[in-house]
């Protein structure tokens, strides 16, 4: 086949956009959004390397639009790219476990474009008024409108409250696919379910003679419980967007109203509480239950210690709604017990619970020597790594005395944030990805393999060694939300841009490689309507 | 009191130990997994010691940081020390408002930096010649922000502000603003 027939119709023209499943499709538009996103995050992600460098590189973005980049990055990045992948694979993996049809894909379809839509409202409003609050919107930061526009600000909060939406959406429609009864079938035991469902059946387990038996997969009592802190944080997100969005309809109205009506450190303990959520929560808890799915499916082999990983997942939930305060340890008004106890003792536990997940995953695929080094498994250790590097960084910050010389340090966000997020969280994703791009796509073929071992090295390279730059630069002192206008930390920025470009290297690779995949029709493909009436995940033979 | 400088020399030494290391078992892993097996199940007991690891590990950093960093147990009792000094500075408008032009410290004075702001969130850091960080905290509006300090050599510092509060607080930096003095 020529180059234009490749890239037109796919590698040997093995993928049918027609044999594809409602379900398939759903799953299929959820991966693209996400990956689409995930570019703008890298380009987003470069523009600020060059600007950390030199600002006359960044192809003109002025300080303003700087931060208004800073703002949108994370946010593209954990909503329009990691939560589309992320509900997408889980919309399509829960049914796909238990067995039985989406308890509705219309809705599913309603999540997808809620963030796809809401997405692009709040980048689009930050990109043309540059609203630069940053996701940590500090009060009363958010509502400072000698610095920001009011009408830019009402449509950026209106964009995360569309996602807000969906993600309400998808938890609705996670909760019902698990206790629902389909069609034709027996009464399905709903409380029994959730019971299991949220890690109660492992715990009680742990110390019961007479073993229950689970009634839900580990994948999927993972993906529960990950869902329940993603429920939480949508209502404290939306409850902090209403707040933002009375003031700035206030201000349209002529009327300005008292910042100080709003106590900021309340403020900033609840929001942080709700977004931790995510951060200590769902990622972590989503990112264990994907390895275990991965080990289980890789190799084969039952999941070594099950019941303590059951287990770990409900402590995980008592940990992620109680470890909101590492990240106010440098607020001196909040109370030194709440400091201890939840900003160092139960973060600590984050070390426990990961690590146990850790163990479990390398021991399963240890019993199952030998295995050939797939693309999934590697990527599946890449990720194992990126979290045994990220984690132990996050505890360390943690910790009263450390945190007094780090806090809003580049070594936050380098080898903690960025390392968690490049390596631990996206390569456990392009391992599913690349796990179920057969079955997904009903056995196309990926076009390289050269192409896809070029994605994992430049990735896993380019996403430690940038982590690594930042890393030194905050132990020199640099800060994670300033501007250095006289090349004060070059050397390591430099550093850092040259491993961004690598990440940016693999994310072209990869995305040609999937484009050459499935072809350009075939993306077009997954867009149109399906022709098959059915529930079923899969066509049948 | 213990430089920062010197705190942060010795976690970079742990840090860059413990990558190296985890980097050199995944390594090792991912050579072993592939190769031919004896199939048996990894015993509990090495997972037992692991949990027990963990724990270990994660207690004993706070202990022993509470331990070796002075200005920890400082920082949690520090209603109840009393500081040779003190300095009252407000934030406002994207602006520092020391007391003085240049704020006198004499070497080992244990100092209490007691920070105002009258409008956003804003951070006070002080920072060497060389852009390394002393320390800082953050400034909330409406509430007190004190943390106490012991200089114990002579430095001339800058002060700036390590939270972001919109693009107009790029440039809140006074230069050479602390001097530490016999």
């Amino acid at each position: 086949m020529s180059f234009i027939q490749i890239l037109t119709n796919g590698e040997k023209g093995l993928f049918k956009p027609n044999s594809l499943t409602p379900m398939q499709k759903l799953t299929l538009r959820f991966v693209v959004v996400g990956l689409i996103y995930y570019g703008v995050v890298v380009i987003e992600g470069m523009l600020m390397r060059l600007f950390e460098v030199n600002p006359n590189l960044a192809l003109g973005v002025e300080p303003k639009q700087f931060f208004a980049i800073m703002t949108a990055h994370p946010l593209v990045g954990i909503f329009g790219s990691t939560y589309s992948i992320v509900f997408g694979a889980f919309l399509f993996l829960v049914p796909f476990l238990m067995k039985k049809p989406l308890w509705s894909i219309k809705l599913g379809n309603w999540t997808l474009w809620l963030i796809t839509i809401g997405t692009f409202v709040f980048w689009f409003a930050g990109f043309v008024s540059h609203y630069s609050p940053l996701y940590t919107l500090y009060w009363p930061l958010p509502a400072d409108f000698s610095q920001f526009s009011v009408l830019g600000g009402t449509f950026f909060i209106v964009g995360i409250a569309l996602v807000m939406v969906g993600t309400a959406f998808f938890v609705i429609n996670i909760f019902k696919t698990i206790i629902y009864t389909p069609d034709g079938w027996e009464k399905q035991p709903g409380g029994a379910l959730i019971k299991s469902a949220l890690g109660l059946t492992g715990l009680t387990n742990l110390f019961s003679k007479k073993k229950k038996e689970h009634l839900v997969s580990l994948p999927v009592a993972a993906i529960a419980r990950g869902t329940v802190d993603t429920a939480f944080n949508a209502v404290v997100i939306l409850f902090a967007g209403v707040l933002i969005l009375i003031y700035m309809v206030a201000e349209l109205f002529g009327v300005s109203l008292k910042h100080s009506a709003i106590d900021a450190l309340l403020y900033k303990n609840i929001f942080w509480w709700g977004l931790d959520l995510i951060a200590d929560g769902l990622v972590l808890i989503f990112v264990a239950g994907t390895w275990y799915l991965l080990a289980t499916l890789i190799t084969g082999k039952k999941l070594f210690m099950e019941n303590w990983a059951r287990a770990a997942l409900f402590v995980e939930m008592v940990v992620s709604w109680t470890v909101w305060s590492h990240h106010l340890m440098s607020d001196q008004a909040q109370p030194g017990i709440l400091k201890i106890l939840s900003g160092e003792m139960v973060t600590a536990f984050e070390l426990i619970t990961q690590g146990l997940a850790f163990f479990i995953t390398l021991a399963t695929l240890w019993s199952a020597r030998p295995l050939k080094m797939s693309h999934p498994l590697k990527f599946l250790l890449g990720g194992l790594l990126g979290f045994a590097l990220a984690v132990p960084a996050g505890i360390m910050q943690a910790d009263l005395g450390l945190n007094r010389i780090l806090h809003n340090t580049q070594w936050i966000v380098g080898p903690h944030v960025h390392v968690a997020i490049l390596i631990g969280l996206t390569m456990t994703l392009y391992s599913a990805i690349y796990f179920l791009f057969p079955i997904l796509t009903n056995g196309a073929k990926l076009y390289s393999e050269r192409l896809a071992s070029f994605h994992f090295w430049a990735h896993l390279l380019g996403g430690i060694g940038m982590g690594a730059f930042m890393g030194m630069a905050g132990l020199r002192g640099m800060l994670r939300r300033s501007i250095y206008l006289n090349g004060e930390f070059n050397i390591y920025m430099i550093l850092a841009a040259i491993s961004g470009s690598l990440l940016l290297l693999a994310f072209l690779a990869f995305f040609y490689n999937i484009v050459m995949s499935v072809g350009l029709k075939g993306v077009i493909g997954i867009f149109m309507p399906s022709k098959l009436r059915t529930k079923n995940l899969l066509p049948s033979e | 009191m213990i430089d920062s400088n010197i705190v942060l020399t010795g976690q970079t030494v742990a840090y860059t130990f413990y990558v190296l290391a985890i980097m050199a078992l995944m390594g090792w892993f991912s050579y072993k997994v592939t190769r031919n097996g004896s199939g048996k199940v990894v015993k509990p007991a090495i997972f037992y010691s692991f949990v027990g690891l963990l724990v270990v590990i994660g207690v004993s950093l706070h202990i022993v940081t509470h331990e070796t960093i002075p200005w920890k147990p400082m920082d949690l009792n520090r209603a109840e020390i009393k500081a040779d000094k003190e300095f009252h500075i407000t934030m406002k408008n994207h602006e520092f408002r020391l007391p003085t032009s240049k704020l006198i410290i004499r070497k080992n004075e244990i100092v209490r930096f007691n920070v105002e702001s009258k409008d956003l969130t804003y951070g006070f850091g002080i920072f060497r010649s060389d852009n390394s960080m002393v320390f800082q905290m953050q400034v909330i509006p409406g509430h007190i922000n004190d943390i106490l300090w012991q200089f114990d050599r002579l430095a001339v510092y800058s002060i700036r502000s390590t939270e972001y509060s919109g693009p107009k607080g790029i440039n809140m930096i006074l230069r050479d603003a602390v001097e530490v003095v016999e």
